[in-house]
């Protein structure tokens, strides 16, 4: 199934709820002003549902548009979302009950960062065809392979189809399989540690504390966030360095064993800073320490979260 | 005024001579993007760019900047009263600046330059900088500084504008200071004026022509602060928000800020940082009150400050000079030339 | 150039606390430099930041009357880092003070009769407000004076010294009242501000002003109370409270629609709020 398909079935099934009065408002994506961005949107009227839109850049994780909200909602939900949609439940952010899940197997998104800097030139304009990607600008039209161009995260995903939904948009995909996932977090956990210090400084120094990555993050819902706490103040609030470490360190160790690295933050970040590295060395250590992936299962705890008489613990010093 | 031809053979020795006498900034390309940065003896500004990620505010108006420093220490003399420290305001050019961005210390200078209060810090970078403009041949598809009072070849606020023809910049030089720049660079080659201002009408011509994008802000000034405020598109508006500080942190006219102390053992300084609207903490009351709770809140005070509220402070344009960075760095497409349509449309 | 972020060195000469909660201390404050207090000319109404060195600054209603000289008093509510950090420090500390901030509408008040209705710790710019025009050469400057003041309960009453002083003088008219006591011996009004306002305060006429400081429920329900007495919005002035930063109108934060409660308040009119959007 193509991408125009997957959009008229999310008007379809959309339209429906509404008009049944299953759901009071539907969160999906609208088409966006800029080449390769859409913009989350709600639909509550069915003739509005015609805003509703599915391509290659719907990166944004809709999860985190569920938060403590009330309403009984229609959301679309690829994989990593849907997963998300799981923790939420779990950590009590919304109930299962009010919603209504369109669950979208996910081809994977594009890395708008990526593609922008293969071009000299502004990209004016950007459509997708099966697996191809059209690229054109000012005196020049290109054609990419969709699959040489996809986010990092969704190129190694291994759980494209959605893990809970109640009415699918597509037919389920296979998923990828024999994946390296960690193949980057080896390399750092191969670094020397003044090595690593320095890269992460380096990843780092572009950082203007405009907290995007957090604020995309589904997981990052905390009324106040230990950065923003000024009783007692734990972080600087000044682009110094050892702040901004404190920053992305800290929140990586807020998210372990919740993280589905669906890469909102790093596609969020103005700055291009690859965001994930922190959080992906925790995802990995989660799956090799207690085999666990977040967001598979609406009856198991994070690991974090829970106590076992086997949980390893050589880490502890 | 006065034109002058700079041929680009002359480009690289002009910036020698003025390295001495100037702290020289311009556009470089890192490995991912352009940014404006202070440029060490031999490097080049690259002139071939679009535009910078962020604004250049941030050479007037840094992100951190420490105001005072003082001492805890009881033996010393003078403890916990806070004190002026010296600052390098020595003279610094900021070479390649888009009109736009140029334009925009304009509106900012409002803020900061006031019948009643002079913002030191600012005024004093402000006035240690020489603007040396470069036109805009390839405006982005997001730009729509036409629409702002604004133009790709717009000269308020520079002391220079620089047009590149290929083989040589014309400069036109608007100030004296512009003029100070040009002699400690030491480029004299004088022009026909009458066939630069020719040429340079022309390329303008062509320039704004490639402007793609428009808003409507006619109506701003008419409508009613109170009835905006009550409108009922807000909440959509705000909806995809996260509420993160990119649009604020890379708008050249958002000038907000925080004011912190910050104590290393018994050595104090006070310093500001960058703030944004967008976060609730800008409003947080002591008692734990928030008069702008909510992200509908917050949204609606960015667009409200920029688009009417400073329209009938200074009985003006808008608070924009349409270089469309909030556009293209907004993580979920929030758009400003769609709301401020929305507002110059609503009737009430 | 002239720097308006920079505080004045003060040193505390004197700490008083205020209420039975012991939240509420009044610090009596000595310019360091002599030359700084004729700098810091000021009026009721306006604010100061008080800064205290590692800690920053907090925005508060200067307490004292300008008619009082050698020294400042500001009347802190224990709430935040800095009025935190303020309650622990003793009499000798040095911290700072900028300002005076805001502005004051005193040349509209010259000639009138004066309403004065605070409720809890806001009462401090309305002290300020009465010692001055108390002034043996202010008061004949103003007519009618009267001043409605509630409080929880006696204990939590500011300045009592001082409001027995003044329930002595026939200059003045004075409306003490508490939301309740156990009391046996109170002597004045029991019952809250708006329900006091309603039985004390003066008909309205084009020569009267009312002053509101009070906390946000007290001014909703007062509001009403003095619609029904006929005061015309422009003759009624509160001041509002932000969070602030700079106090000077540069830092952004504190603004309702186009104005800086730090520079153009944080005393209003109603009728200039009627004109706001209703965002504090």
């Amino acid at each position: 199934m193509h991408m125009p398909e997957y959009t008229a079935k999310i008007k379809e099934i959309s339209a429906r709820l509404l008009k049944e009065k299953k759901v009071e408002m539907v969160i999906g994506f609208r088409k966006g002003t800029v080449p390769m961005m859409n913009e989350p949107c709600f639909v509550k009227m069915p003739e509005d549902v015609k805003e509703l839109v599915w391509d290659s850049n719907c990166g944004i994780n809709l999860a985190n548009y569920l938060t403590d909200r009330k309403e009984k909602i229609g959301i679309i939900a690829k994989g990593c979302d849907s997963r998300n949609i799981v923790t939420h439940i779990i950590e009590n952010k919304i109930k299962r009950e009010q919603l209504f899940i369109i669950g979208v197997p996910c081809k994977g998104m594009i890395d708008k960062n990526k593609i922008t800097s293969m071009f000299e030139n502004e990209i004016n304009e950007i459509s997708e065809h099966e697996e191809k990607i059209i690229v054109k600008g000012e005196g020049f039209e290109k054609t990419l392979n969709k699959n040489n161009v996809l986010q990092k995260n969704c190129k190694i995903c291994i759980h494209r189809n959605p893990v809970i939904y109640d009415e699918l948009a597509a037919d389920l995909l296979d998923e990828q399989k024999d994946i390296d996932r960690y193949e980057d977090v080896r390399k750092i956990e191969a670094m020397a540690i003044e090595d690593k210090w320095n890269y992460f400084d380096e990843i780092l120094s572009e950082c203007i504390r405009c907290y995007a990555c957090r604020n995309a993050c589904p997981l990052c819902y905390c009324p106040t966030c230990f950065v923003d706490e000024s009783r007692p103040q734990w972080v600087g609030k000044s682009t110094n360095p050892v702040d901004t470490r404190t920053f992305h360190f800290l929140r990586a160790y807020h998210c372990a064993g919740r993280c589905t690295d669906c890469g909102a933050c790093e596609r969020a970040c103005p700055m291009g800073i690859k965001v994930r590295t922190f959080t992906k060395k925790l995802e990995k250590d989660c799956l090799e320490l207690y085999g666990w992936e977040a967001g598979l299962s609406l009856d198991e705890r994070p690991p974090l979260d829970t106590y076992r008489p086997d949980d390893p613990e050589d880490f502890i010093k | 005024m006065r034109l002058i031809n700079i041929d680009k053979k002359s480009w690289t020795g002009g910036l020698e001579n003025l390295y001495g006498n100037y702290r020289l900034f311009g556009p470089v390309k890192n490995n991912k993007h352009h940014v404006f940065k202070e440029l060490s003896k031999g490097e080049l500004p690259d002139l071939n760019y679009l535009n910078t990620l962020l604004s250049p505010k941030s050479i007037v108006f840094s992100q951190s900047e420490t105001m005072f420093e003082y001492s805890l220490d009881e033996s010393k003399e003078q403890h916990h009263i806070l004190k002026e420290i010296n600052k390098d305001y020595s003279p610094q050019a900021l070479i390649g600046i888009r009109p736009c961005d140029a334009a925009s210390f304009q509106l900012v200078k409002r803020n900061f330059d006031t019948p009643e209060y002079k913002d030191p810090y600012w005024l004093r970078a402000y006035e240690s900088t020489t603007f040396v403009g470069l036109a805009c041949s390839n405006p982005c598809s997001t730009c729509f500084c036409t629409s702002t009072g604004c133009g790709p070849f717009h000269e308020d606020g520079l002391d220079l504008l620089l047009v590149d023809e290929g083989e040589n910049f014309i400069a036109k030089i608007l100030t004296p200071g512009g003029e100070n720049f040009i002699k400690s660079a030491g480029w004299e080659t004088e022009t026909d004026p009458v066939a630069a201002e020719k040429i340079i009408k022309n390329m303008k011509i062509k320039a704004e022509k490639k402007i793609a994008s428009f808003v409507s802000t006619d109506q701003l000034k008419n409508r009613s602060a109170i009835d905006l405020y009550a409108a009922p598109f807000w909440e959509e508006i705000a909806f995809a928000c996260i509420n993160c500080g990119t649009c604020t942190y890379a708008c050249p006219t958002c000038w907000c800020f925080d004011i912190q102390d910050e104590v290393s053992k018994n050595l104090g300084i006070r310093m500001r940082n960058w703030d944004s609207c967008m976060f609730p903490l800008f409003t947080l009351h002591g008692t734990g009150y928030n008069p702008r709770n909510t992200k509908m809140q917050r949204v609606r005070q960015r667009f409200m400050h920029k688009l009417k509220y400073y329209v009938d402070k200074y009985d003006d344009g808008i608070q924009c000079v349409g270089c469309g960075r909030c556009i293209r760095l907004c993580p979920v497409n929030i758009d400003i030339r769609r709301v401020c349509d929305m507002m110059n449309k609503y009737e009430g | 150039m002239q720097n308006p972020y920079l505080p004045y060195p003060v040193c505390i000469d004197e700490i008083i606390t205020e209420t039975e909660d012991k939240n509420l201390k009044t610090f009596k404050l000595v310019f360091l430099n002599p030359d700084d207090e004729e700098k810091f000319s000021y009026m009721p109404g306006q604010f100061a930041e008080l800064s205290v060195a590692g800690k920053g600054e907090i925005p508060i209603g200067i307490a004292s009357s300008p008619t009082e000289k050698g020294y400042l008093k500001f009347t802190v509510n224990k709430v935040g880092l800095v009025t935190t950090c303020l309650h622990s420090m003793k009499a000798g500390d040095i911290i700072g003070v900028r300002g005076p901030l805001g502005r004051h509408l005193w040349d509209t008040l010259k000639g009138k009769k004066i309403v004065i209705i605070g409720g809890g710790f806001a009462f401090t710019t309305l002290r300020s407000s009465i010692a001055y025009m108390l002034d043996p050469l202010n008061r004949m400057n103003f007519k009618d004076i009267n001043v409605i003041y509630g409080a929880r309960s006696p204990g939590m009453l500011l300045y009592r010294d001082e409001l027995a002083e003044w329930e002595t003088r026939d200059d003045i008219n004075m409306h003490i009242t508490v939301d309740s006591t156990d009391d046996p011996d109170w002597k004045y009004n029991v019952g809250f501000v708006p329900t006091i306002t309603e039985q004390k305060a003066p008909p309205w006429d084009s020569d009267t002003y009312a002053l509101i400081c009070g906390p946000p429920i007290m001014i909703k329900f007062t509001q009403p109370v003095l619609d029904k007495l006929g005061y015309a919005h422009d003759h009624i002035i509160m001041s509002l409270e932000m969070r602030m930063k700079c106090g000077i109108g540069i830092c952004g934060r504190c603004n309702i629609g186009k104005k800086y409660v730090c520079k153009d308040g944080p005393v209003f009119t109603l009728a200039e709020l009627d004109n706001m959007p209703k965002e504090y």
